[in-house]
């Protein structure tokens, strides 16, 4: 698979390292555990279009989502996962 | 030797060869299958089932039956197709599957018993009693049924993987291969062409058609010199793209040494990842058979193949008598006309259809069918039934054309469907499959050498329009137009068995059968009768039986299924696979920057992850490994020891955010540390268990330097990155691993201070200045950058000093040679170890992500007054509630032994998983105790000080009384440290 990094262009997936469902960057703040426990442990598993993270470990070390189809593999897009989050916190501001 | 004339072999140059242990030669250009035939050789194995004798039936990698084991020793390697196998001089073969002489197999007897072994039998039969199956019915049907035997010996040779990148890669050199090769290298495009023959050229070396009225190879030739000429074309003969995978790649193997007697300095395979923008696939395509009783005798074979063995390597396939055709299809009259050109007599050619012409001086038998063979051994003589009856032909080859089969298998990769064309009666690569692959050529249904030339061309210029490249105009070759008129006449009908799949023993019967036992949909038909499932992956069987199947249902063939093929296209060997990664290469290795120094003081090292710690060191006498633990530990306690501790990761943390960062990222709070102090640190998972412990100095104000667990270094920074990037990206922090970058060498003992003070550049090491817990920058040994941390992990008084990576061997030998009149001892991991269970500090057996800081004793460590990861859920009920804590383990009598993993219980009680009280974590033979020491986790450890409880490990029968007692076996008010 190649992944095409904002920044440096299209890189083969083995540089990247695969954490999982994108959700993981709206984290609950405060104390509510039910929230935690949603964030933790439930996941969607979608057959489709899905975003997630990827880690560009043997790279430049920054952490990607990727929107992937499931189904197919196609790679829709890859954003810089700070840059998302940002936006997120932006949004919720 | 018998050869025609003409020819793509080397007369000049004779080559000899062996074949279960008898002499032949053959000439460069030969395969060992045409080498073989060119020798009268017409036996080659036994087939898989019933022992059947086999001879070749095709010329390329569909070859289902002339699988020999190839070369001798270690390099013996088994089910080598023949029609692959490249001449060299010096090569032996040998047939398979056989008990005593090929000629005469024991096993053959199961070709009597064949009415028990058809489709079914062992799935019906061997169910009972079920013991018996993995005893003794397995291994007989495995010794009975089979291929060749491995060598049993490693492999001596090397193999390499490589990465290639293209604008466009071209599946296969045939007529389509190289005009779209041609058209895109012209066009200025990265080409790569990789064809699995050794030679360019395709099914044009087959053939006796002109191009530009001269002989193909010629035309070949041409274009072969301008692509070698043009730096932007790579040109990869011996090369098997075997795979289509995501975004345009692609697997290939490269034969580079195969064709030699050893490799000699070359690597035997290389397997290459070939990313490429587009692809052509120009694979060609594979004649099938028509399926009639005893079709699999030696002699017969693929009529195509026949035609390719007579005009590429000028080898007449029968010598004992003339050959015969049976065909559907215009495309069998043409082996007989090049046959007869070269001289072979041809018996007739039995056309199937009802209207046929001869297109030479020979016999048709239009409307006729080949009912049956004769011939132990090889071919006979063949009956026939016609409009006139029936009659007997003596006979020393049939070549059988059913029609070809365009290679539709990489286009079928990725879920790509097939489609059926009843104008070809043939699949044609379909929607889906892999993205920018474009089929040409015979692959495509275009299987004349006019419509391949044309349409590679034309998939060319597709592929560079995609690309935004202009193609300029090729002038193709004029070639001779020709037309299949392939009839749908599938399989002869008749009561004897008629062989579809021959590498499998598959035949029309077991179809039937399948039909018969509702095994009807393609999928269930292949896993019941086995059909497919061989070495060739059913090439010229799979279209075949799905036409059988569906005469049997009444069914349109498109109706009845299609095949798909998955990776690889031909068989790849795991060593390839491995590309070189064996043995001490199968991973990186990472050596401390102490590594050679150590190696020279006899260190014997350990794997700790990628790395390689010394274990411990050997001195003069010493003959076991706790002699020289013991000696460590003691020389620490006592005097003064230095170890290496590289391999803890480092993070280095800058900014203005930095604390209140790892706020965030530890249970416990580092905003408050201050600077030039250090500060035990816990973290944990988002899901409240503990994850990993480290130190945290502050050296400034912004600027802040953790450790992590060796194995943890890599998984703790990608987390905190994670947490940088994602949770709070609008903190301003950075994070760099430093974990290669310094040397870190532990200096413990109750003399380190003194032998410190001998390297510091007049840095103030007293208890006043620079307390336990404290951390500065200084220089050391007139100069040199250092940071020095007063941290201990064994309980000692104890310092660790880092200098740059490149400074830690000189650094170790300095304070060696300064501390010799100290006792200054090295120490490795062994030693670490005891005593830090001796100290009860944790380690990687406590912290084994089912554990919680609560367990530790260190549950008031998680702070309250802050978020941070995974401080929530520690809080959550069934965490908080676990009253399991870690404590110390002394056995009641010290010559007992104390055994990680051993399971605790209250003395007396019968040990079950109900009464289970916890778990031994860590156990060592501990100088300072005189005994065997345990760190346990116990059931309100805390509370159960001095009270004897049993440590059971069933698994080795024991059954230990140790007392309960501070995990602090050393020094439990901490004095030492603070010394």
């Amino acid at each position: 698979m190649l992944i095409p990094h904002p920044l440096l262009g299209l890189r083969d997936a083995q540089e990247f390292t695969y954490l999982g469902d994108a959700s993981l960057i709206d984290r609950p703040e405060g104390s509510d555990e039910a929230a935690l426990a949603d964030y933790v442990y439930l996941r969607d598993n979608p057959a489709g279009l899905h975003r997630e993270l990827w880690f560009h470990e043997q790279g430049d070390r920054s952490w990607l989502v990727v929107t992937r189809n499931t189904l197919t593999h196609e790679i829709v897009s890859a954003e810089l996962a700070r840059d998302v989050a940002l936006a997120r916190k932006e949004g919720v501001a | 030797m018998t050869r025609l004339t003409g020819g793509l072999i080397d007369r000049s140059q004779s080559l000899s060869f062996t074949f279960d242990g008898t002499r032949y030669t053959g000439h460069p250009g030969d395969t060992l299958a045409s080498a073989l035939l060119a020798n009268g050789v017409r036996l080659v194995g036994r087939s898989f089932k019933y022992h059947r004798p086999r001879g070749i039936v095709a010329a390329g990698s569909e070859e289902p039956n002339a699988m020999v084991t190839l070369r001798e020793g270690a390099r013996a390697e088994p089910n080598t197709r023949a029609t692959m196998a490249e001449l060299f001089d010096g090569l032996s073969a040998r047939s398979q599957n056989h008990v005593g002489p090929l000629s005469f197999d024991m096993l053959a007897v199961n070709d009597l018993l064949s009415p028990f072994f058809a489709a079914g039998f062992y799935y019906k039969t061997f169910m009972w009693p079920r013991a018996f199956w993995e005893k003794l019915y397995e291994p007989a049907i495995r010794r009975a049924a089979g291929l060749g035997a491995l060598s049993e010996q490693a492999d001596p040779d090397a193999y390499d993987r490589g990465f290639l990148h293209c604008d466009l890669l071209i599946i296969g050199a045939g007529a389509a291969g190289l005009t779209a090769a041609l058209t895109a290298g012209r066009a200025g495009a990265r080409v790569v062409l990789a064809d699995e023959d050794f030679r360019l050229g395709g099914r044009l070396m087959a053939e006796s058609d002109l191009l530009d009225h001269a002989p193909a190879t010629q035309w070949i030739a041409s274009v072969e010199a301008e692509l070698r000429a043009l730096p932007n074309v790579r040109i990869l003969p011996r090369t098997t793209v075997f795979g289509a995978y995501d975004h345009g790649i692609y697997g290939a193997v490269e034969r580079v040494a195969d064709h030699l007697p050893t490799p000699g300095t070359l690597v035997r395979q290389t397997l290459w990842r070939i990313t490429a923008k587009r692809a052509v696939l120009a694979a060609g395509a594979t004649e099938r058979h028509i399926p009639f009783a005893d079709n699999d005798r030696p002699g017969v074979m693929l009529a195509g193949a026949m035609r390719a063995y007579a005009n590429r390597w000028a080898t007449a396939p029968g010598t004992k008598g003339p050959v015969a055709i049976f065909t559907n299809n215009d495309d069998g009259h043409r082996t007989a006309v090049d046959l007869m050109a070269k001289g072979v007599p041809i018996a007739a050619v039995i056309d199937a259809r009802a209207r046929s012409e001869a297109q030479g001086d020979y016999r048709v038998i239009a409307g006729g069918m080949v009912t049956g063979t004769r011939g132990r051994l090889g071919l006979r003589s063949i009956a026939v039934q016609h409009s006139g009856g029936s009659e007997s032909l003596s006979v020393g080859a049939l070549g059988v054309s059913g029609g070809w089969n365009p290679n539709v298998h990489l286009a079928s990769h990725h879920r790509g469907r097939p489609v059926w064309d009843e104008a070809r009666l043939a699949f044609l690569p379909g929607q889906g499959g892999p993205g920018g692959l474009i089929a040409a050529g015979a692959c495509a249904g275009q299987g004349s050498t006019v419509d391949a030339l044309a349409d590679g061309h034309r998939a060319a210029v597709q592929a560079l329009a995609d690309l935004g490249l202009t193609a300029p105009a090729l002038a193709l070759p004029h070639a001779h137009p020709r037309a299949e008129n392939t009839a749908p006449i599938w399989h002869v009908p008749g009561k004897r068995r008629a062989w579809v799949d021959f590498q499998n023993d598959v035949t029309v019967k077991d179809i039937a059968l399948a039909h018969q036992e509702n095994m009807r949909p393609v999928e269930h038909l292949k896993r019941w009768t086995t059909l497919g499932m061989a070495t060739d992956q059913g090439k010229t069987a799979n279209v075949t039986a799905l036409a059988v199947m569906a005469e049997l249902t009444g069914k349109s063939i498109p109706q009845t299924g299609t095949t798909i093929f998955r990776p690889p296209y031909t068989g790849v060997s795991l060593g390839v696979l491995g590309g070189g990664d064996t043995g001490t290469n199968f991973r990186p290795r990472r050596l401390t920057p102490t590594h050679t120094w150590a190696k020279a003081q006899g260190a014997v090292f350990v794997e700790v992850g990628p790395w390689m710690r010394a274990q411990y060191f050997v001195r003069p006498g010493e003959t076991y490994w706790r002699q020289s633990v013991d000696r460590e530990v003691l020389a620490v306690r006592s005097g003064v020891g230095l170890c290496d501790v590289t391999t803890l990761g480092k993070i280095d943390v800058q900014g203005a955010d930095a604390g209140l960062f790892l706020d965030r990222v530890y249970a416990n709070a580092m905003a408050s540390l201050k600077v030039g102090m250090v500060r035990y640190g816990l973290m944990l998972r988002e899901d409240g268990t503990l994850y990993d412990d480290g130190t945290c100095a502050r050296l400034a104000e912004d600027h802040y330097v953790v450790t992590t667990t060796t194995a943890n270094a890599g998984p703790v920074y990608a987390q905190m990155e994670f947490a940088r990037q994602c949770l709070w990206p609008d903190l301003d922090v950075q994070l760099i691993s430093t974990t290669d970058a310094w040397a870190q060498i532990a200096v413990a003992g109750p003399k380190a201070r003194a032998l410190l003070e001998r390297v510091v550049d007049g840095f103030d090491l007293s208890n006043e200045a620079f307390p336990f817990m404290a951390c500065a920058p200084l220089t050391v040994c007139g100069g040199t950058r250092a940071r020095l941390f007063r941290i201990s992990f064994s309980g000692e008084l104890a310092y660790e000093l880092a200098v740059p990576a490149r400074y830690g061997n000189a650094l170790m030998a300095r304070l060696m040679e300064l501390g010799a009149d100290l006792g200054a001892t090295p120490y490795g991991t062994e030693a670490l170890g005891v005593m830090r269970i001796e100290k009860g500090h944790a380690a990687g057996a406590e912290l084994t992500g089912q554990t919680t800081a609560q367990m530790l004793g260190l549950g008031k460590m998680v702070s309250k007054k802050k978020d941070a990861i995974g401080a929530v859920m520690s809080r959550r009920g069934g965490l908080g509630d676990d009253s399991r804590r870690l404590v110390g383990l002394v056995p009641l009598d010290a010559s007992h032994t104390v055994t990680p993993g051993a399971h605790l219980f209250t003395a007396g009680a019968h040990p079950s998983m109900d009464s289970d009280q916890g778990w031994v974590t860590s156990a060592a033979y501990s100088p300072h105790v005189g005994s065997s020491i345990g760190l346990a986790f116990l059931e309100r450890g805390d509370e159960r000080m001095g009270e004897v409880i049993t440590a059971a490990n069933p698994l080795q029968g024991q059954s230990v009384a140790v007392k309960v007692v501070s995990a602090h076996f050393v020094d439990p008010e901490g004095g030492r440290l603070r010394a």
